[in-house]
């Protein structure tokens, strides 16, 4: 039977959405699914843990080196646990994909990123080019499996499971190479433009940056974060943390406004896993409409406040 | 100090790439060719750390086929000092796994204070090599950096995080992969190219390195993703409203 062991992620004080997701990929992999807490004080984190559906036990590694989640430290832990499970997932967020290649190195493996689909045991699909392609990859040989499976593609699995909670002690000397200093996080009530349900973005056809005014706008109006093509990046409409695309953040948001986006490909391929795009842009012909489930050809700038204000009061 | 920067060739990230008639594999014959854009950023930083006046040396390292020495040679336009080609013709090696365990008997050779590199190739999307060659190093890593500041053996790093910009510190000798926001690479100019073409491009061949079988991943399907399915278009900003409550997106 496969054993799994699933690398909880967590900010210090509550286990994180990504959890759940790599549950459920360990649901699909199927076998017994361990949850392993790295944390200075594990206590809410390993009860939450221990209530994911289909997890029958949670370890917990409780060390003052265990504070922040540095993949200097966490890595060499991991590859410690290693040899007792067939596989270990730790979800592709950037903590994931900081730490699980670390340890996979350490434990003389292969890893298989951003996985979208479980095949078999030791068989799965995932993205390449950005989405463009999707390849079918097999782990050979017999040591355990390590794979980050893909946040958008799991749904995370509900709470109603009652794992035992057991603490286990690791008898390793971790490195001092590495210190955490802080985290910064932007004083802004928008949304994270990553992990937001609602994102709108403008394009070169939004023409400056003052008229980008519109497109946040309409974002606080919907309770949405701003995203912005290349093309408006490289014009100096939008800095370029904004840029949503094959080179900028690839989103997966329930709803997506590309405002005076033309739709070039490595725009495209940043929303492909949208639930709902929704296109605006004066040119009929743009190729975003090919892409869109709603399209609307006119001048955005009559267009969003009319947009606003329609949201505000039905006509 | 010395600076090693990994570079990959991939396809341009402007190109669209199309799976091959028998499903074998991606079309990448005569195809724009670039250095993956990560790894151009993770070179423009090291040199920008020469130029800031400390006495650095920058090589510059890629894994691949011959075809690669026009990355390098770039690279040496772009400032770069030294280039090397581990030069191999079975692009299917060419894993993360492989190229760390590669990289690192390069370091044994070189000891550099500092290896740069893109914290992903833009064709597998894999994000392993850095953090993989950090392991096996034995070094700090530190991922995404979107800030370098190098003092007395030390790196600050600020690093793009899902949560906002993490900071850490770490001791040098380290690894380091670059995110967008690091800088903006310099435009190669004419007489940069001809001068490059004097500078030194050493190959060897990836064999004489003599590694041990490293683990690697089987590719056996290359599938297009599923197609969306757009084109609907509304009139009016009521009917795009309307239909937006129809599908439960928006109150």
């Amino acid at each position: 039977m496969n054993k799994i062991l699933v690398i909880a992620q967590h900010n210090s004080r509550e286990l994180s959405p990504a959890t759940y997701r790599a549950a459920a990929c360990a649901q699909a992999i199927g076998g017994e699914i361990t949850v392993a807490v790295f944390a200075e004080a594990a206590g809410p984190i390993a009860a939450a843990a221990a209530r994911l559906d289909g997890v029958s036990r949670v370890i917990t590694i409780e060390r003052p080196e265990n504070a922040h989640q540095l993949a200097a430290l966490l890595a060499p832990q991991i590859a410690a646990l290693a040899p007792d499970y067939t596989h270990v997932l730790m979800t592709s967020t950037t903590c994931g994909k900081d730490v699980l290649p670390r340890a996979a190195a350490l434990a003389g493996a292969a890893m298989v990123s951003d996985v979208m689909q479980v095949l078999g045991p030791r068989e799965f699909r995932r993205p390449i080019y950005a989405g463009n392609v999707i390849v079918s990859v097999r782990v050979p040989g017999t040591g355990p499996v390590f794979a980050s499976p893909r946040a958008a593609s799991w749904r995370p699995v509900g709470n109603g499971g009652e794992a035992a909670i057991e603490p286990a002690t690791l008898e390793l000397c971790l490195p001092t190479h590495t210190e955490y200093l802080r985290l910064e996080q932007e004083e802004n009530d928008r949304p994270d433009l990553q992990s937001a349900s609602r994102v709108i973005s403008g394009g070169r056809g939004v023409g400056s940056t003052e008229n980008f005014k519109l497109i946040y706008s309409l974002a606080d109006k919907l309770g949405a974060a701003v995203g912005a093509s290349r093309a408006a990046v490289d014009a100096g409409f939008a800095p370029s943390d904004l840029q949503v695309g094959q080179t900028g953040k690839i989103i997966a948001p329930e709803l997506y406004i590309a405002v005076g986006i033309s739709g070039a490909i490595q725009h495209l391929t940043g929303i492909k896993d949208a639930g709902t795009i929704v296109a605006i842009n004066k040119d009929p012909e743009a190729p975003i409409f090919e892409v869109a489930d709603i399209g609307l050809v006119g001048d955005l700038f009559k267009i969003l406040p009319e947009l606003e204000q329609e949201i505000e009061n039905p006509s | 100090m010395k600076i090693l920067v990994a570079i990959k060739r991939v396809v341009d990230y402007n190109v669209r790439v199309q799976i091959k008639r028998d499903g074998s594999g991606v079309a990448t014959d005569g195809l724009k060719m670039s250095i993956n854009p990560f790894d151009e950023i993770a070179l423009e930083e090291a040199l920008r750390i020469r130029e800031a006046g400390t006495d650095t040396q920058v090589l510059v390292v890629s894994i691949g086929s011959q075809s690669a020495q026009q990355q390098l040679r770039t690279a040496l336009a772009m400032g770069a000092d030294r280039a090397l080609l581990l030069s191999t013709e079975d692009e299917s090696q060419i894993q993360p796994p492989l190229l760390a365990h590669a990289l690192l008997k390069l370091i044994e050779q070189e000891s550099p204070e500092l290896v740069l590199m893109g914290k992903q190739a833009i064709d597998d999307d894999a994000n392993q090599t850095g953090q993989m060659l950090a392991a096996l190093w034995g070094r700090p890593q530190a991922t995404f950096a979107s800030k370098i500041e190098l003092a007395a053996g030390l790196a600050t790093v600020t690093r793009e995080v899902d949560e906002g910009l993490e900071l850490i510190r770490v001791e040098l000798p380290a690894l380091i992969t670059t995110d967008l926001r690091l800088n903006t690479p310099r435009f190669v100019k004419m007489p940069d190219i001809m001068k490059a073409k004097r500078k030194p491009l050493e190959i060897r061949p990836l064999v004489e390195l003599d590694l041990e079988p490293t683990p690697h991943l089987e590719t056996f399907a290359y599938e297009p993703p599923p197609k969306r399915q757009g084109g609907h278009k509304v009139d009016s900003v009521a009917a795009l409203v309307a239909t937006l409550k129809a599908k439960g997106v928006i109150e």
